[in-house]
């Protein structure tokens, strides 16, 4: 039908008034949002791009530097740090997220009793601040009077002071990223379980399928298109984490190195060390990061997703 | 047969409940932790409830930092931040997706290009735009560059987009223009794409932490989240103090959730299907 009419459209006349009227309106909708874009989004997009070729001192005055940044960003030990220490946290909380996540909806999934109260508690991390978030894991990981160790002691075990201890810090955070994002991706993922046809588990009973045949080859292959989205949107958002390692890792933390990811380091660089160019530079890098990492899920995608 | 059944599901509440103690008890710390006074805080081994309920960490922390021009700060950048925002979105969508002018699908894609790149891109110009603005360190800098959403505009367009081309059909032929067909049936229909966009902006404009705190530095203009950052460095090892306001700080959302978790819940679950 829709096709029709345009082709009906097609050889142009002269915009009748009615149409011309619909133009002007089009337009006023959309103003606002259009040009409040185009000033704080897209030509900031450009702007950031020019900057990564200045210098920009403290006082905001940009002087053009060439590849100046990029070539120091080349040999940047400490970027290359912040980009291992990323990776790793995607690399770790992507899979264990996705598998828990997995693992709750799948469990929801079926006719137990209290269905919404388990889903409402489990959504409660992804609504609460995570400022707010990491004060209170701070507070639990704390070495000398945190409720973690008090309740390792009730099993003998002993203690330690968890995030200025480098080797279980960035562990500790990537806990706390896990626990605030399980409940969001799984009430994603149970209403993509939600809705897989009944006629096909029929179909697979009726053929002698178990409820874990059931669940391994109607349930999984039928839910990969939601997988794949919750683990591109988990994969750019563990790129950008910020806030959880900001708050918990504080500049004095032994295990500070081992801690910081690209976007915090964009952020001392830009914000608190007053080297906007530089880090305009390294925003570009995290992007074009993120593109190439999403491309590549791009394509990779069409050898385990399924569309019907 | 039945009792294998009645094992099975015993078996899945155990895993389940597990799951509930991890997610509620960091959440039963923090509340129990800022009833207590400092020195209960830290006993060792540390009590679970507050010996006696205090309320010592709340008050001090009104007069510690100017917590309730924080908390003022924070209501008022948040409620313009979703009306304006979600005003502005559901009038561009309306005009992306029901009305035909020329080059609307090039803006359209523009308007699309924004969602695609990491917000951090934008910070360091948006920065400037708001200093040259002279507004850092006031309100409005907190909400200007949130007004203005790709995201709002594209899933409130997907609202429009289903909904029956014969509707304003009509209308036009009753002689509406389209304001009126805008405000008085198109919206309505909508309700549910809005309830959820108010949602989710209400949600982030909250709990928005990197860009207030580069843009308001002064005690008194900051928002909720930098505002309990500070509280960290300056009262590191008061807990309770620190507990009291995370309290304060994630209630509102908490009590805005219980009361719309099903718009909340059912907000998210279309993100999957949708995207």
């Amino acid at each position: 039908m829709a096709e029709k009419k345009q082709q009906v459209k097609v050889p142009k006349k002269k915009a009748s008034r009615r149409e011309k009227k619909d133009w002007v309106a089009g337009y006023l909708f959309i103003a606002p949002v259009t040009l409040g874009l185009l000033v704080f989004y897209i030509f900031p997009f450009i702007q950031n791009f020019w900057f990564s070729f200045n210098n920009v001192n403290k006082f905001n005055m940009a002087t053009f530097c060439g590849l100046e940044n990029y070539s120091k960003m080349i040999v940047d030990t400490e970027l290359y740090q912040t980009l291992w220490n990323t990776l790793k946290y995607v690399v770790i909380t992507v899979p264990v997220g996705l598998f828990l996540s997995i693992l709750l909806a799948a469990l929801l999934n079926s006719e137990i009793k209290g269905k919404s109260f388990y889903r409402t508690i489990y959504f409660l991390p992804s609504v609460t601040m995570s400022v707010a978030v990491s004060l209170i894991w701070k507070w639990i990981y704390n070495g000398e009077y945190g409720i973690l160790n008090a309740i390792l002691k009730v099993f003998g075990l002993e203690g330690q002071n968890w995030l200025s201890n480098q080797s279980t810090a960035f562990y500790c955070v990537m806990i706390v990223g896990i626990w605030c994002s399980v409940g969001y991706n799984m009430i994603i993922l149970l209403a993509g379980m939600q809705g897989i046809s009944k006629s096909l588990y029929e179909a697979a009973a009726i053929d002698g399928a178990g409820p874990k045949d059931q669940f391994f080859h109607v349930t999984m292959p039928m839910l990969t298109p939601t997988i794949f989205f919750v683990m591109i949107t988990s994969i750019i958002g563990g790129f950008q984490v910020f806030d959880t390692i900001y708050m918990m890792i504080g500049k004095t933390s032994m295990a500070y190195e081992s801690c910081q990811t690209m976007i915090a380091m964009f952020y001392r660089y830009g914000f608190e060390f007053g080297k906007k160019g530089y880090a305009a530079a390294i925003s570009i890098f995290v992007f074009l990061i993120i593109m190439v990492v999403t491309a590549f899920q791009m394509w990779g995608q069409k050898k385990w997703v399924n569309y019907d | 047969m039945k009792k294998s059944k009645n094992i099975r599901h015993l078996f899945v509440h155990i895993i389940l409940l597990a799951g509930v103690t991890i997610t509620i008890t960091p959440f039963l710390w923090m509340v129990f932790t800022s009833f207590k006074t400092l020195g209960e805080s830290m006993a060792i081994p540390p009590t679970i409830f507050p010996s006696k309920w205090q309320l010592d960490a709340y008050t001090k922390i009104f007069t510690s930092i100017p917590f309730a021009q924080v908390y003022l700060n924070t209501i008022i950048s948040a409620v313009v931040t979703v009306l304006l925002q979600v005003a502005f979105c559901t009038m561009a969508a309306y005009g992306f997706g029901r009305i035909d002018f020329p080059f609307k699908n090039t803006i359209f894609l523009i308007v699309l290009s924004v969602l695609m790149v990491p917000g951090q891109i934008f910070l360091i110009p948006q920065y400037l735009i708001i200093m040259h603005m002279g507004l850092l360190d006031t309100i409005p800098a907190v909400f200007i560059p949130n007004l203005f959403s790709a995201f709002g505009t594209f899933l409130m367009r997907q609202f429009f987009m289903s909904l029956p081309k014969e509707l304003e059909e009509a209308a036009i032929l009753d002689g509406c223009n389209r304001f009126q067909i805008f405000g008085r049936i198109m919206l309505p229909l909508v309700k549910p794409g809005i309830v959820s966009l108010v949602i989710f902006t209400a949600k982030f404009a909250w709990n928005d932490f990197m860009w207030p705190m580069i843009v308001n530095t002064s005690p008194t203009k900051m928002t909720l989240a930098p505002a309990l950052s500070t509280l960290q460095g300056q009262y590191g090892t008061r807990y309770p103090m620190q507990m009291a306001g995370a309290v304060m700080a994630v209630m509102p959302i908490i009590i805005l959730f219980f009361i719309f978790q099903k718009q909340f819940i059912e907000g998210v679950a279309q993100s999957g299907i949708k995207g």
